[in-house]
């Protein structure tokens, strides 16, 4: 009994610095990209640029493909219950709700975790491993500013972009279904659903992809810097990165999605 | 004079002026496992000083703590008069600024050219032209004989080439303070060879003062003024070349004379060996 409450006092103990690691990673480089700039320490911004280049325009094709889909899977589930009730013309609705709302955040999160996430974990791991993140602390550059900076700055403004990408795409994969089976025209659907689509519903995703793109960056860093000796490591690391961010993604999504309706109402 | 000794712990003096680095009573520890027992000398200005010893002595865990890669847990580090541990990180940050450090695997990075690689360190803390950084990190790659691979990727180079693109990138900011780790490891006799005449060239020409970890006896004795011994986390002997081959020190001589630990034939042996090291620990 007392092993046992020992072990789950190690594991909260653990897991909270776990997180106290992740938020001092995510205030350093946040103090960087928002406070240095004007004490006279410029940002890379070349390096956000190629970063942003990286993890959103390349993952364009992928999440367009995925979020078409996700959109055209909706407008089937919801049919499923609406056409009981004659009310096949409100798929539109359902499926623009769903995913400015939720799927939209939630699934381009996931495809920039696979993209993204494991990515830094294992570059910066590599980096570690082979002592270049050592090279870069004795030349007096700090790894947060120069390669952590870049890659924050990068998600955070390039995530929103891509949800917003996603959601359209979830609305045309909606279309074919609603032109195809629920009398539709393809414009007719997408007045209706920008008519069901309130701005709320656009500005909760988007704080949802920001904090996403944060979160997906503070922990596939921190598990990149955090790498010990050896390729396995860094194997690990990477996993330990796509598995902790998905964990975490949702947990927050969770967090965000309560606070919006408890304070917000809705 | 050579100061031969098993008890690195007893407090020393002050750092002297000649002194560009001085060690005081350092201890450092990894977890619950102190690697380091208290080490006690000093670097002076100009001379290249070497430190030995086998693996797991403790040796990197020194230099990784002199460059601050490792915080002491107890001691002092005075770097060119500073006490390492009362400076403010820009005032660690301008200290590391005068020095250059060549690690053991190149540590180049591998998404950069070489040029880009030496130019790093000017383009973050100088506000030179970019073709003045050009200038300069090509006469780098010249100093280190490299001069025409500024284009090419580290995975393009043989090793030999990789350490000499790590020391001009050490070079790259004119440093005061050279650190080599283990610079001939994984390198044939010839191009080892090369890096150690590189050493001493840079040595003649700067008058830098260089401090290299390493266990290849033949590059240390060619390329060190002094050296010191260390073996398992204390300072065994510390000396010019010609004290430490004159030496009698029965760990010294097992050293240069490459003799290996005597073979336990007893389990008996082996406990007795383990208590008998358990009980001189304590």
């Amino acid at each position: 009994m007392t092993g046992a409450v020992t072990q789950i006092g190690q594991a909260v103990i653990n897991a909270l610095a776990y997180l106290g690691g992740l938020a001092k990673l995510g205030l350093s480089a946040a103090s960087y990209i928002f406070i240095a700039p004007f004490r006279g320490k410029p940002l890379r911004l070349q390096r956000a640029v190629t970063q942003a280049m990286e993890t959103g325009v390349r993952a364009l094709p992928i999440l367009s493909l995925i979020t078409f889909f996700i959109g055209l899977i909706l407008a089937l589930q919801a049919a499923y219950e609406l056409k009981k009730f004659g009310a096949l013309n409100y798929v539109a609705s359902a499926v623009v709700i769903s995913m400015s709302r939720e799927l939209g955040p939630l699934i381009t999160a996931i495809v920039v975790i696979g993209r993204s996430g494991s990515a830094f974990a294992a570059e910066l791991g590599t980096m570690k491993v082979s002592e270049e993140i050592d090279a870069l602390e004795t030349m007096a550059i700090s790894p947060v500013q120069f390669l952590v900076a870049p890659k924050f700055l990068a998600m955070i403004i390039m995530l929103p972009c891509l949800t917003t990408w996603a959601n359209l795409m979830g609305v045309l994969g909606g279309s074919v279904f609603g032109v195809a089976q629920a009398n539709f025209t393809l414009s007719g659907y997408v007045h209706a659903s920008l008519d069901a689509l309130a701005l709320r519903d656009i500005t909760t995703g988007l704080v949802k992809s920001f904090m996403f793109g944060a979160t997906i960056t503070a922990v596939g860093c921190y598990e990149g810097l955090t790498t010990g000796g050896g390729a396995e490591q860094v194997g690990r690391s990477t996993t330990a990165a796509v598995v902790t961010s998905i964990f975490m993604v949702i947990a927050v999504d969770l967090v965000f999605t309560a606070l919006f309706f408890f304070v917000g109402g809705k | 004079m050579a100061l031969f000794t098993d008890q690195s712990s007893s407090p020393q003096s002050a750092p002297s002026d000649d002194a560009m680095i001085s060690i005081r009573n350092l201890r450092v520890s990894y977890g619950e496992r102190e690697i380091l027992h208290g080490v006690n000398f000093d670097v002076l200005r100009g001379e290249t000083m070497v430190i030995l010893g086998g693996s797991g002595s403790g040796k990197s865990t020194l230099l990784r703590t002199l460059v601050g890669l490792e915080q002491p847990t107890s001691g002092e580090i005075w770097i060119r008069g500073k006490n390492t541990a009362a400076m403010t990180p820009e005032e660690r940050n301008e200290t590391r600024k005068k020095m250059g450090m060549s690690f053991q695997s190149g540590a180049l990075f591998g998404s950069m050219t070489v040029g880009e690689n030496v130019a790093l360190p000017l383009k973050e803390h100088t506000r030179l032209a970019d073709s003045t950084v050009d200038i300069m990190l090509r006469l780098k790659l010249e100093q280190v004989g490299l001069a025409g691979y500024e284009d090419y990727k580290p995975s393009q180079l043989s090793g030999g080439m990789k350490k000499r693109a790590a020391v001009a990138r050490a070079l790259a900011m004119d440093p005061e303070v050279l650190f080599f780790d283990e610079p001939s490891a994984g390198l044939d006799p010839i191009i080892a060879a090369g890096i150690d005449q590189l050493i001493l060239e840079l040595k003649k020409a700067f008058h830098m003062t260089i401090i290299v970890v390493t266990h290849e006896l033949a590059s240390a004795f060619l390329i060190a003024d002094r050296m010191v011994l260390i073996n398992k986390g204390n300072i065994v002997a510390l000396g010019t070349t010609k004290e430490m081959q004159e030496s009698q020190h029965p760990r010294v001589r097992q050293f240069l004379d490459r003799v290996p630990e005597p073979e336990v034939e007893q389990e008996l042996d082996y406990l007795q060996m383990l208590t008998k090291d358990r009980s001189r620990r304590s």
